[in-house]
């Protein structure tokens, strides 16, 4: 897979790094990486940056990722970019809001690399 | 202790008023057996550990074989339950539990606490509440958490006054021992 770019954006720096690292095992060795810590963060990274992939947590300061989704969708920021929320939140409920917002795929703390490589290769493949 | 805004914090971050609403005409108090099922605190713990850390912990019998002396260094994170449930999950060791905690989730060593070790505390904390509310459907889609909050520092207490209910395990695992507690101040 040629190089891509992912925006990360979770409030803890301790999860962004290892997204990071999931999604490195999940075989995108060459991958520039953004970070963001909220949703507004994320939102001033993709009006001067074009990214390939983005990853979201759901409950952030400030912002927190659904409304993000709901945002970068409405303001045709990324546009067809596909956004995986990786959240603690895992009910039918919230997966269901998630996909409404915009979301492309979900992703339930604490995950594997595994899971990441499953939810997130296959939506790269398709964009 | 600041349960309270917490409490207030993970009320905030539920869904949407229609959430609301429909959490209202629920009640837990049906699956009470459920909410107070101590295995759904020690699932939840081994997958957090296992898939974060690659480690299997060991339970503890008596929390006071884990839990730091008065001179220690300590940090405890917490993280509130705001909904049809109101009260909190707080992960609390010492010092060098919680860095060798966040040493194996970002494979850096560490040797004071610092920013990192306690966002690294704090989101086991996430992780731990999370995974504990999900083993209960109700719980899990009308129950809201808040960012962690995370304290530190020597010698201090936490107090909750009569919790309706209260979950306590300590484990060990690497030589390095934990409490995690989930404490139950409202119930609906």
């Amino acid at each position: 897979m040629s190089e891509i770019r992912a925006l990360i954006v979770d409030d803890s720096s301790v999860m962004r790094k290892i997204v990071e690292r999931a999604l490195r095992q999940a075989g995108l060795t060459t991958m520039l990486v953004f970070e963001a810590g909220s949703g507004t963060e994320a939102i001033e990274v993709l009006k001067t940056m074009q990214v390939d992939l983005i990853l979201s947590d759901i409950n952030m300061p400030l912002m927190d990722g659904l409304e993000f989704v709901r945002q970068i969708r409405a303001q045709n920021l990324a546009p067809g970019v596909p956004v995986v929320m990786i959240t603690t939140e895992s009910s039918e409920e919230h997966v269901k809001q998630a996909i409404e917002a915009g979301a492309r795929g979900y992703i339930r703390k604490p995950f594997t690399a595994e899971q990441v490589k499953e939810r997130v290769l296959p939506l790269l493949n398709a964009a | 202790m600041l349960l309270n805004g917490i409490r207030n914090a993970a009320i905030v971050h539920r869904w949407d008023h229609s959430e609301t609403e429909q959490a209202m005409s629920l009640s837990l108090r049906d699956s009470m057996h459920l909410v107070c099922d101590p295995e759904n605190l020690e699932a939840s713990v081994q997958e957090v550990f296992q898939t974060m850390l690659g480690v299997q912990c060991q339970r503890v019998v008596g929390p006071a074989a884990v839990r730091p002396k008065a001179e220690e260094e300590t940090v405890t994170a917490v993280v509130g339950f705001g909904g049809l449930l109101s009260g909190a999950c707080l992960f609390s060791c010492n010092g060098s539990a919680a860095m060798k905690v966040a040493s194996l989730m970002t494979g850096t060593e560490f040797d004071t606490i610092d920013d990192t070790v306690k966002d690294g505390i704090g989101e086991i904390c996430n992780m731990l509440a999370g995974g504990w509310k999900s083993k209960v459907p109700d719980l899990a889609a009308n129950c809201g958490l808040s960012v962690p909050a995370v304290i530190s520092g020597r010698d201090y207490n936490l107090h909750v006054q009569a919790p309706e209910f209260q979950l306590r395990h300590a484990y060990r695992f690497d030589g390095a021992g934990f409490e995690v507690t989930i404490v139950c101040d409202g119930l609906q």
